[in-house]
């Protein structure tokens, strides 16, 4: 059983705690003066999304989870999972629609997003930070308009909604940033 | 390209640690208090079961291939040599070492400000303390002072000396601390440091610094313990915004008292696990030639800084970090 000391704890390091894989989001070190350290962790649950916080004795020992982050090319969607392939062993994955949650409306074919696997399992995906998707509804385009202020939203030809400044017509091609879910730019094609 | 090489520090804040230090030497000149310089490195460390020192070797005239040094973990042993041999009030401002401590309030290297007064008890100290910490953060306000039975009675509604093991646990546990940790992992003194700097500590002197004095005689370290219903350690600690800044004690005079004691310290760290260094024959040896009365304060200069930087990290105030050093 592989394990980590409280000494490497760091962000994004994986744990097994109580059965379920979790990311480590912060790590303290407290110790007192003359008293016994400690580490408080914040942990988030990489199932659930359910974030708690765990407090260890300076140096002890907890058992890595065998989480691996994974490059993968998305292929397709049956409509109740999602088909990713590993691109240097073509290896495929089913993923299933609660480990997609946000991402799968960011996604139309042929996207590299990280699948990240729990012993083998995919536990989540993240989508490219940048996508490009073309506008499929929205009010038409007020023409001359580049103060970028108020906005509109738009419906993107992945089915998502973001928000859009007011000269964005149907049918162009937008940049999206997917950590924010926010409009970069319009790409000239 | 890696820019690793740069300090974590302001020069803002290099130019405030510089000032503060001048300020401190100051105080100590004004104040006939005699500034010293004793050896970061030693044949001998402390016995402190939450200390761990770095050791080094030594080989050259004088002593025996590979001998061990130890790095200081505070300058306590050899500033109490001097003052069994007559020195009087002294100060002194240096490195001190402790293995595994980093973190936002810890760096594995630190600058201490450690200081003795010959005929203090802790209550005249806690004063000079007061003052200077007043004089360096610009504060004009009286500093407040509580027992350590007090401020666990407020806060957590429980007597910290006479609390079982289980009813400290159950505090922890109520308040969602504990997680991780079982009931039988930590000894009631480790439950008690848990509670204090989890739950009182971010509490502490939060408008006004806070003295907390008279801590659980298994605390005392080298404080005298006052005997009593409930010995007490003559021993304080100094709070300002949640910080933990000061640590003082009324100092214990007694040889046979300090072998009693390094004797309890070395089992709970075989007990743990742990390597014991052997007995500091040296300070025994100044304590049975005679300790004057005093009292000694450790105050974390870089946590200071920090205090007057308003710096959350210790990074900010320290220009090489551990992981930059």
């Amino acid at each position: 059983m592989a394990t980590y000391s409280t000494n490497e704890f760091r962000g994004g390091l994986k744990l097994m705690i109580d059965g379920d894989p979790c990311s480590i989001i912060e790590n303290e070190f407290v110790k007192p003066g003359k008293g016994q350290a400690f580490c408080r962790v914040k942990l988030r649950n990489l199932k659930s999304g359910k974030v708690y916080e765990r407090t260890y004795k300076s140096g002890e020992s907890v058992e890595a989870a065998d989480v691996m982050d994974t490059e993968m090319q998305f292929l397709y969607s049956d409509g109740e999972q999602w088909h990713f392939m590993e691109p240097s062993s073509f290896e495929q994955f089913a993923v299933s629609e609660a480990a997609m949650a946000d991402t799968a409306k960011w996604l139309k074919g042929q996207e590299t997003c990280l699948v990240t696997l729990w012993n083998g399992v995919p536990l989540s995906v993240a989508a490219p930070n940048f996508v490009e998707l073309t506008v499929t509804d929205t009010d038409p385009g007020v023409r001359g308009d580049t103060s970028g202020g108020g906005g509109k939203p738009a419906k993107l030809e992945t089915g998502a909604v973001v928000r859009v400044p007011l000269f964005v017509d149907i049918g162009e091609l937008l940049k999206i940033d997917t950590r924010t879910g926010e409009y970069v730019s319009r790409v000239k094609s | 390209m890696d820019d690793d090489w740069r300090p974590t520090a302001s020069l803002e804040n290099i130019r405030l640690r510089a000032a503060l230090l001048a300020k401190s030497r100051q105080f100590f000149a004004a104040r006939n208090v005699l500034e010293v310089e004793t050896p970061l490195l030693s044949a001998a460390t402390v016995s402190d079961p939450h200390l761990q020192s770095f050791s080094t070797c030594y080989n050259g005239p004088n002593l025996p291939p590979d001998t061990t040094l130890f790095l200081q973990t505070s300058p306590e042993a050899a500033m109490k040599r001097l003052l069994a041999a007559g020195s009087g009030s002294i100060y002194q401002l240096c490195k001190a070492f402790r293995d595994g401590e980093s973190g936002a309030r810890h760096n594995p290297e630190f600058t201490m400000l450690e200081w003795y007064r010959v005929g203090f008890d802790h209550f005249a100290l806690m004063d000079e303390v007061e003052a200077l910490v007043q004089l360096l953060l610009g504060i004009d306000r009286q500093f407040e002072r509580s027992s350590y039975r007090a401020i666990f009675e407020r806060h957590l509604g429980l007597d910290p000396h006479h609390a079982s093991l289980g009813v400290l646990w159950q505090c922890a546990e109520a308040a969602g601390i504990s997680g991780g940790l079982t009931k039988g992992e930590l000894e009631r003194d480790g439950w008690l440091d848990l509670l204090m700097s989890q739950l009182i500590e971010p509490q502490l002197g939060a408008r006004t610094p806070v003295f907390i004095y008279d801590y659980p005689a298994s605390q005392a370290a080298l404080a005298t313990i006052r005997p009593g219903a409930v010995p007490l350690a003559e021993r304080f600690e100094l709070y300002v915004t949640g910080v933990e800044l000061a640590n003082g004690y009324h100092e214990l005079c007694d040889a046979g008292e300090l072998q009693r004691r390094y004797e309890r310290d070395r089992l709970l760290r075989l007990a743990n696990g742990e390597a014991a260094p052997a007995c500091n024959r040296r300070l025994q040896a100044a304590l049975g030639a005679g300790l004057p009365a005093s009292s000694g304060v450790a105050l974390g200069f870089d946590r200071l800084v920090m205090l007057a930087a308003r710096a959350d990290s210790i990074d900010e105030v320290v220009v090489f970090p551990v992981a930059r050093a």
